[in-house]
């Protein structure tokens, strides 16, 4: 058995660079005032919030004041959407678009919105009538096909738009099969159409570049923990001149739009990890993307009946998303770990409380028996070539062994005379 | 352990037992379906009213492939009625307990020996109904889940 562990699933979480560490480190131990107090050792950690603000900002192109620092990505996601959302209602728009894979900080954000809006939610008193809301102050919501590469297509998002159209929320790049989406595009369209554009890239920050004036994004949510900072702190970025309303009221902090004293070492060690990340981004990617591609590619001549899910160019360079006929996705995660201390994540039911596999893996049209033997393996820029090579040696032994014992693999062999 | 599940799920998992096919069974139960994730194979072989040997396939979640391995020990040269007499709740305390979410891995396992047993009546020209009474099909199953 390996005595360490390889790490391939990075779009979980990451390791904390050494850089966000020493960044954080003064602001967790004697660096310790409240940005928000007057005195000096106070002002200290005031500093620190405004320059991790600013470096945030370039990373990003954007205005260091249009940097809103939260919890993470879904806090970011939640606040976009329903204080987005409530901001066009209150210019009579109440249509929302969105896509189907979407991660459920998305997801769910649109379901509350669409049920708390809806006649029956108001329909307890016995005045119902009265107090139901009309037609025009429900949300409702669209969602939009991604397709079997897991793409978007603009042309079907420009048909969506309604003039009630006041929102449309389309990640970054998918969580799941690591897909990137059109996303300046996107912001042309509804830039054009006077529709508010959020976008979910908690997976693209830190990993492919991103310019959120120049590609007219107007809300833009993103997770420290997925570029190599801490976990629980995040950013919103909100256009400059955009009102958009608290989802955390209180304090007085960033600038009055988001209360609660800041996490001066969260937001300190995030801003250090986005620098970084930011400035070996091209050739990380491009060392990755070699990685992804021989991964993909050795995977596929070694394991038949197995298919790569998503598009396999607009791709995020870090992720490789496969499904194996025949196997359940835990099963083969357990063994990956148990025997081979390798660290992955799937897509299959199996993982979760319930019955249901991954909506991602259900909206590229996977079909069901089949999205339960996903693997997805992340990358990072600490991943080794010799950890690639003995993920490439392993995986099959352990996609053999699991469909030696498969019923369903001995009828998929049946049928198809293998 | 750290593991997510108990040893003994981990041990029956990694080194599951009668695993594979039986070539002389005389009844053979399949219980789940490939859409919910778990497909469940029995193969027995009954000689003079005992299970004298067992093998089990299956497809699915580590939970899934341990219930079978451990429940193929616990029916292996015992008699039918003792056999039919196994229920999912010997199958999670021998294997160490399992996941809430995971209990339906046992009933899987407890059902799939039930309809290799009827299998093995109905090779005999013998409705096994009244003997092994209703075998829950892999959709029954997931619908009691989800309840």
């Amino acid at each position: 058995m390996p005595d360490r562990i390889i790490y391939a699933d990075n779009a979980a979480t990451t390791r904390l660079s050494e850089a966000a560490l020493a960044a954080m480190t003064p602001y967790l131990t004697g660096q310790y005032g409240n940005p928000s107090s007057l005195y000096s050792f106070g002002q200290q950690s005031r500093q620190a919030v405004e320059r991790a603000r600013h470096t945030v900002a370039e990373a990003l192109g954007c205005a260091p004041r249009e940097v809103f620092f939260t919890s993470g990505g879904s806090e970011s996601d939640n606040w976009a959407l329903k204080m987005g959302a409530a901001l066009m209602k209150s210019r009579g728009k109440t249509h929302l678009i969105s896509t189907a894979f979407e991660h459920h900080a998305v997801l769910h954000t649109l379901k509350q919105l669409e049920r708390d809006s809806s006649p029956r939610a108001a329909d307890s008193s016995p005045r119902a009538a009265d107090s139901s809301p009309r037609a025009a102050d429900r949300f409702t919501v669209t969602l939009l096909p991604v397709y079997e590469n897991g793409v978007v297509r603009p042309a079907d998002l420009a048909e969506a738009i309604t003039p009630q159209t006041g929102l449309v929320s389309v990640m970054f790049a998918n969580n799941e099969i690591g897909t990137i989406q059109p996303i300046a595009e996107i912001g042309a369209i509804c830039r054009a159409a006077g529709v508010l554009f959020h976008t979910d890239a908690v997976q693209a920050a830190g990993h492919i570049p991103i310019d959120f004036k120049g590609m007219q994004i107007d809300l833009l949510s993103l997770s420290g923990h997925k570029f190599h900072g801490p976990k629980g702190v995040g950013g919103l970025l909100i256009r400059n001149g955009l009102r958009l309303d608290n989802l955390i009221a209180g304090g007085a902090q960033e600038g009055g739009r988001r209360a609660g004293t800041e996490n001066v070492a969260g937001v300190a060690g995030m801003a250090a990890a986005l620098a970084e990340a930011a400035g070996t981004m091209a050739a990380d990617a491009e060392k990755m993307s070699r990685q992804r591609d021989r991964l993909i590619r050795e995977i596929q001549a070694a394991i038949p009946r197995c298919r790569l899910n998503g598009d396999p160019v607009l791709r995020l360079p870090n992720n490789v998303n496969m499904s194996f006929e025949g196997i359940e996705g835990e099963s083969l995660l357990l063994r990956l770990d148990y025997v081979d201390k390798i660290c992955a994540s799937t897509g299959s039911a199996c993982t979760t409380n319930s019955l249901v596999p991954s909506h991602v893996l259900m909206a590229i049209g996977l079909p069901v028996e089949v999205s339960h033997g996903s693997l997805r393996l992340s990358l990072s820029a600490e991943t080794t070539d010799e950890e690639i090579d003995h993920i490439i040696k392993v995986l099959p032994g352990h996609v053999d062994w699991l469909r030696e014992k498969s019923p369903l693999w001995e009828n998929i062999c049946r049928n198809e005379g293998i | 352990m750290d593991n997510f599940y108990s040893p003994e799920v981990m041990d029956h998992f990694i080194n599951p037992r009668n695993v594979g096919e039986l070539a002389d069974a005389n009844g053979i139960g399949e219980i789940g379906n490939a859409k919910c994730g778990d497909i469940m194979k029995m193969y027995i072989r009954v000689e003079n009213g005992v299970i004298a040997d067992v093998r089990f396939k299956t497809f699915g979640c580590g939970s899934a492939i341990a219930s079978s391995s451990v429940a193929t020990e616990m029916i292996k040269g015992k008699t039918i009625e003792q056999a039919l007499a196994l229920s999912n709740r010997e199958v999670i305390e021998a294997l160490g307990g399992l996941p809430a979410h995971k209990i339906h891995c046992s009933v899987l396992a407890e059902q799939s020996i039930r309809a290799a047993v009827a299998d093995y009546y109905k090779r005999l020209g013998i409705d096994p109904e009244p003997i092994v009474g209703k075998v829950f099909t892999g959709e029954e199953l997931e619908s009691m889940h989800d309840a």
